[in-house]
């Protein structure tokens, strides 16, 4: 870890005066990361670098961590052990430079707010304490919604979208935030077919941008379409690269172990994209 | 049935009181910690008669500082217990509160004898009494607990209304207020201080038993009503105040027709906050009884079934 700070910074410093919004050095360095629930670890001992502007999948079975992965980086969680730099540098150093999707699931849809009050939200840390949401904000809430494709429902109560309408909003929430790195947590959970569209899409315009995600992701048969890099993931990270040289039948198998069902699904997965 | 100017001090006592308690009420409701203000409200109990016993007087000053202290321990400590214990969350509260609950009435009761703290004054409230206790202010004689009660309503809408954005988004998804930096712990103990403090003060006009009503009831009725949180908050201050005009309306007739004298204020409060919920519930449009068997969600024809109803995985 030392020796990547000190190989970064100054590259870093020179690179922040030439291009002020657009930090040097790699997006997510995770050494030795162990978090524990109840003294039962979870992660272990884990290791990633990521370099500048990949998309990135992270897969896995059920429990394998991934989830808390992206928590112990943003320090929602304790770790246990091991450190995290963004860009370089502690988080809390870096706040401005991180976007953050959580899992759908994890707020209440019945909430009384507006798609627009929600994506507002992006806007809240440039705001800070006490100031309030005025034009420019909601402008730029609206934009957001508008480059998710449902600017028509800005005014719309949450509980009245639908499941992959609510994605959009999580996702133009996101935008607003105008991070360089970008957490995501399984924005592909059961979402309609044009929403899937719609990410892709925006994935893509977030990348041509140099901008890097980190995307939880359950469907192995669309990994090697969305991702050009990919963590497999269980407790222990089993291999993190380009996914053309890392996503293959023997690492899959590593990570998902005896789950034959899932491995026969990755097989095929891969042999479509073969052919 | 007479109206004398006491009755009107009654109503605006219990109506500032209401108020007070909606607010913090709302954000209490949308995190789903309703019973986390029964808690508190019972839990401040021991910090009242310490600050009681150490000063030796009913000065407000000192009694809201021990309840704003017991009130951010009672948190404190049912987070503690939820994590290290592994309990669950409501266990949790039940060992928390009850536990000091019983040491603030074994405090109170050892002091009584001495001291002018009555428990069942504290328990259920003595608002018909409030017009006897009163101050001078601009040269008025307000009754102390209209005062004390117009006080914190004020103190805690000037603290709503400053730090709305940041409420809101710490209780609708606390992850990404943390991520902002916007700190989910600081708000929350802020809420709960709120609520250890707003119960002081509402516990000479409705006791620490009916104070839940005051804190929960207005809330969720105003939250069938609409789907914007500034309109939330106005509804259940409204919802709030007029269950203490109708509940001390009730007081004094309701039993007369009967042939009794007349019942407890607070009592009829916390029952006419509950029979506004009722009526509400019944007549709601969208969302209410009459209109859902009307409409049969027709006005709602392109939701599909899934994401809508999904579950906060778990409050704090």
């Amino acid at each position: 870890m030392n020796r990547i700070f000190k190989k970064m910074s100054p590259a870093g410093d020179a690179a922040v005066e030439n291009l002020s919004d657009h930090p040097a050095g790699h997006p997510l360095s995770v050494h030795d990361l162990t978090v524990a629930y109840h003294r039962k670890p979870v992660l272990w001992d884990v290791d990633l670098d990521i370099p500048d502007g990949k998309l990135v999948g992270i897969v896995g079975p059920n429990g394998a961590g991934k989830s808390t992965l992206l928590k112990a980086c943003l320090e929602l969680i304790p770790r246990t052990s091991g450190e995290v730099a963004i860009y370089g540098e502690p988080y809390k150093n870096q706040r401005h430079l991180v976007g953050y999707v959580p899992q759908r699931e994890s707020v209440d849809w019945d909430f009384p707010v507006s798609a627009l009050d929600v994506v507002a939200m992006g806007t809240y840390r440039k705001l800070g304490w006490l100031k309030r949401v005025g034009k420019k904000e909601r402008d730029l809430a609206r934009h957001a919604l508008e480059q998710v494709g449902i600017g028509d429902l800005a005014d719309r109560q949450i509980s009245q979208l639908s499941g992959g309408q609510q994605q959009r909003v999580f996702l133009a929430r996101a935008l607003a935030q105008d991070a360089q790195l970008y957490f995501m947590d399984e924005p592909f959970a059961a979402v309609d077919a044009a929403t899937e569209q719609a990410i892709v899409k925006l994935l893509q315009e977030l990348n041509s941008q140099g901008k890097t995600c980190l995307v939880v992701h359950h469907d192995l048969a669309t990994v090697a379409k969305y991702f050009d890099w990919v963590i497999l993931l269980n407790m222990r990270v089993v291999a993190s690269g380009p996914t053309a040289e890392i996503f293959t039948p023997e690492n899959l198998e590593k990570t998902y172990g005896g789950q034959l069902n899932l491995l026969n699904q990755a097989v095929q997965a891969l042999q479509s994209i073969g052919k | 049935m007479t109206w004398i100017p006491e009755d009107s001090w009654i109503v605006l006592t219990g109506a500032l009181c209401a108020m007070a308690c909606a607010l913090p009420g709302c954000f209490l409701v949308l995190r789903k910690m309703s019973m986390m203000g029964d808690a508190i409200s019972h839990a401040v109990l021991p910090g009242l008669a310490t600050a009681f016993l150490v000063t030796g007087s009913r000065a407000s000053l000192t009694m809201f500082l021990g309840a704003a202290v017991v009130g951010v321990l009672t948190a404190v400590f049912t987070q503690w217990i939820t994590r290290l214990g592994n309990v669950d969350q409501g266990a949790a509260m039940g060992i928390v509160f009850t536990t000091l609950f019983a040491l603030g009435l074994v405090l109170i009761r050892s002091a009584a004898d001495k001291v002018d703290l009555d428990p069942s004054c504290v328990l259920y409230g003595a608002i018909e009494l409030t017009p006897l206790d009163t101050v001078t202010l601009f040269g008025y004689l307000v009754p102390r607990a209209t005062l004390v009660s117009g006080i914190v309503f004020l103190l805690n809408l000037g603290i709503i209304v400053a730090l709305f954005k940041e409420f809101r988004l710490s209780a609708f998804d606390s992850g990404l207020a943390d991520t902002l930096g916007f700190s989910s712990h600081f708000l929350h103990y802020l809420l709960m201080v709120m609520v250890a403090v707003t119960t002081v003060a509402a516990f000479e006009a409705v006791g620490s038993v009916i104070v839940i009503a005051m804190l929960i009831v207005p809330a969720a009725t105003a939250l069938l009503l609409t789907h914007r949180l500034g309109l939330v908050l106005l509804l259940a201050c409204l919802f709030g105040a007029s269950s203490a005009f109708l509940g001390h309306l009730g007081a004094i007739t309701v039993p007369t027709w009967f042939g009794f004298q007349d019942t407890n204020t607070s009592g009829m409060m916390a029952t006419a906050a509950g029979f506004l919920f009722l009526i509400v519930w019944i007549v709601a449009p969208r969302t209410g009884l009459v209109a859902q068997f009307f409409h049969k969600r027709t006005d709602l024809p392109d939701l599909p079934s899934q994401g809508k109803k999904a579950r906060p995985t778990a409050s704090r």
